[in-house]
């Protein structure tokens, strides 16, 4: 299987392109990416800071949508905009993708620190809807995925940077989502720390899910099967790594 | 919602004491509100019992008007003094009145067996006083047209009276002394309880002609006691019992009255226009406090949601939607409100209780009140808090997670 190809496709994005209006100014985050994902796939997308890398991991995360070209997620429609022709789910819906097939992972954690492990990990599910009894259960388990379960009522403060990140990635598989935005996960770890975390993405990888890791770091990057280089707003490389099957593409 | 309301009660409590001071403003509102409505309540319920002793159809003629305060006073003070041949002068000409009585008042010292009382009401009347005023003669009997006529020296008195001086006793027919002279007591009167301060039950009644004699008649000036032939005829009796008295004072057309004619409603329209201002006063405070409390739960709820940028931020890309952050900020503005609400109410009680224990008058918040906090809770929270949740709701995801 190549990178890219299509039919199956978890993510398409056709031509996309995203302008930043600052004034008289305006900035191309994104000149024209054409990407396709397909399910289990585990992706690094790496690029020098102000490459447009975040942008797009922010389009595919459905924080923001795009200006330009067509971006369909799991088949649906998310974003057309070709001309004066413009498609753009609203804010609400792009809320419920976000909520049921996309977990983050970011780079600061981004717990809420007032409240304990388990109401952080319940909160996606809150917000889905999902009856009481079934939440605790859900978050229970996605907390044993990332062995902290006897952590579960300890607040963020009382826990350490790596067993926060743990937390983080439990909320973010809670909902089961279709894939799993990693920004800069490592960022805020100490390098075993940093081990710590990745195997346990590889480990969530092998378990069937699709996982996107954003880094500027090469041992980070080479975790990932397939490797996307951005530059100036454009994929400058899009390669399977030796993890993967190998080849240039 | 419970949700909603956990995470509002959780943000809350993170914040104890800005919360509270907050709500300081929408609690001091409901307190005043509160304390005033629970005073007027009070003032209200003994007030009608009080009054309704003067007799919805009775009229009271005076040279001077009861309800004009002291300014009033004064200038009246120089009318001529109305006289006893004006109660006959009434009765024979009037159609719509049927009694009448005059009503000399005079303070004197009662005395039977060793116990004395000293300074006691003393009213000097007409048998009409007894049908006039409504008491229930409970032993004994009235005065009588007799004991006026032969000017005798026989005395009817309240109850406060017979308790005092007679004990257990039966007191009709046992003679005590008025000043020194000789009374004989012909009847008791039923329990009344106070008018606007004054016992009732602390006075006794004799015949007008008798406390005249006694007292002297002269610089005496004399109220007379009307009572209307039916209670519906009440404003005609009114109007005919003014064109008696300009007659009765040889008034020329166009001249003003030199008497006025005071009755319960005039007491209750005094009544209602105090207890009207007073009411004003406290809703003009209250709502002037609660736009302030409001403008306080505004200012701390943009507090909070810039404060909370990041948190935002963190919910929205887990996928709540904008209904669901504008809910969990008004909820949260509507709990500080509440918490407002439930201190000014708290005290406002706590004050009514202290005042019904302490006081006569019987402060009480009447239960409708909790509903009204309620809608308090309701209104302000909505209002003041609607403009931080939709700037909350509103926030962008990304830039509200890059928020230091």
């Amino acid at each position: 299987m190549s990178p890219g190809a299509p039919g199956n496709s978890l993510i398409t994005f056709q031509g996309v392109t995203k302008v930043y209006d600052m004034g008289k100014e305006q900035v191309h985050a994104l000149r024209g990416i054409d990407l396709h994902i397909s399910p289990n796939e585990y992706i690094s997308i790496m690029g020098p800071s102000g490459s447009g890398k975040s942008t797009l991991m922010n389009i595919i995360g459905c924080l923001d949508t795009p200006t330009g070209g067509r971006y369909e997620f799991e088949g649906e429609l998310v974003c057309d905009v070709a001309g004066d022709k413009i498609y753009k789910m609203d804010d609400d819906q792009l809320a419920g993708i976000r909520n049921s097939k996309i977990g983050f992972v970011f780079q600061t954690f981004n717990l809420l620190s007032r409240t304990t492990a388990l109401r952080n990990v319940e909160l996606p599910l809150i917000y889905a809807g999902v009856p009481r009894r079934e939440r605790l259960e859900r978050a229970h388990h996605s907390l044993e995925q990332v062995n902290l379960a006897d952590r579960a009522e300890h607040r963020p403060s009382e826990l350490s940077g790596g067993q926060r990140q743990r937390v983080a990635i439990a909320r973010a598989l809670v909902n089961n989502p279709a894939i799993i935005l990693a920004d800069e996960p490592t960022g805020n770890l100490d390098s075993t720390t940093g081990q710590e975390i990745m195997a346990l993405l590889d480990n969530l990888h092998h378990q069937g899910n699709t996982i996107i890791l954003v880094t500027h770091e090469p041992v980070i990057a080479a975790h990932a099967h397939r490797t996307i280089q951005i530059l100036d707003g454009m994929i400058a490389s899009d390669v399977l790594t030796t993890n993967g099957q190998g080849g240039q593409r | 919602m419970i949700e909603v309301l956990r995470i509002a009660g959780a943000a809350l409590w993170a914040h104890k004491f800005r919360a509270l001071l907050t709500t300081l403003g929408i609690a001091i509102g409901i307190f005043t509100v509160g304390v005033v409505m629970a005073i007027i309540e009070g003032l209200n319920t003994s007030f009608s019992e009080q009054i309704s002793s003067l007799g919805s159809d009775v009229m009271y003629i005076d040279k001077r008007n009861w309800f004009q305060g002291r300014a009033g006073w004064l200038l009246h003070r120089q009318r001529r003094n109305i006289g006893m041949d004006a109660t006959d002068y009434i009765l024979e000409r009037a159609q719509y009145i049927s009694h009448a009585s005059p009503r000399i008042y005079q303070r004197g010292n009662l005395k039977y067996g060793d116990q004395s009382l000293e300074r006691v009401a003393i009213l000097g009347v007409h048998a009409d006083m007894g049908v006039i005023t409504g008491v229930d003669v409970v032993a004994g009997r009235y005065i009588s047209p007799i004991d006026t006529k032969h000017r005798k020296a026989v005395a009817v008195i309240g109850d406060a009276v017979r308790e005092n001086l007679f004990e257990f006793k039966d007191p009709v027919g046992r003679k005590m002394t008025i000043n020194g002279r000789k009374f004989l007591v012909i009847g008791v009167l039923d329990k009344q309880g106070q008018m606007l301060g004054r016992n009732l039950d602390n006075m006794i009644y004799i015949p007008a002609e008798t406390l005249l004699k006694m007292f002297g008649r002269r610089w005496r000036n004399i109220t007379i006691a009307v009572k209307a032939s039916e209670p519906g005829l009440l404003a005609e009796a009114q109007d005919e019992v003014e064109g008696i008295m300009r007659r009765y004072r040889k008034l020329r057309p166009g001249e003003e009255n030199d008497f006025a004619i005071n009755q319960q409603s005039s007491l209750q329209e005094l009544y209602d226009n105090a207890t009207g201002m007073l009411w004003m006063v406290a809703m003009g405070i209250g709502s002037i406090a609660l736009i302030v409390g409001g403008v306080g739960v505004m200012n701390i709820m943009l507090v909070t949601v810039t404060e909370r940028t990041m948190e935002i931020g963190i919910r929205k890309s887990l996928g709540a939607r904008r209904r669901t952050i504008l809910w969990q900020f008004l909820v949260e503005s509507m709990a500080v409100s509440a918490v407002g609400v439930v201190v000014g109410f708290g005290l406002a009680s706590a004050t009514a209780m202290f005042i019904q224990k302490s006081t006569p008058l019987a402060a009480r918040i009447p239960p409708t009140w909790g509903l009204l906090g309620i809608g308090v809770v309701v209104v302000v929270g909505l209002i003041f808090g609607l403009w931080p949740a939709t700037k909350a709701a509103r926030m962008d995801p990304i830039e509200a997670l890059r928020y230091e």
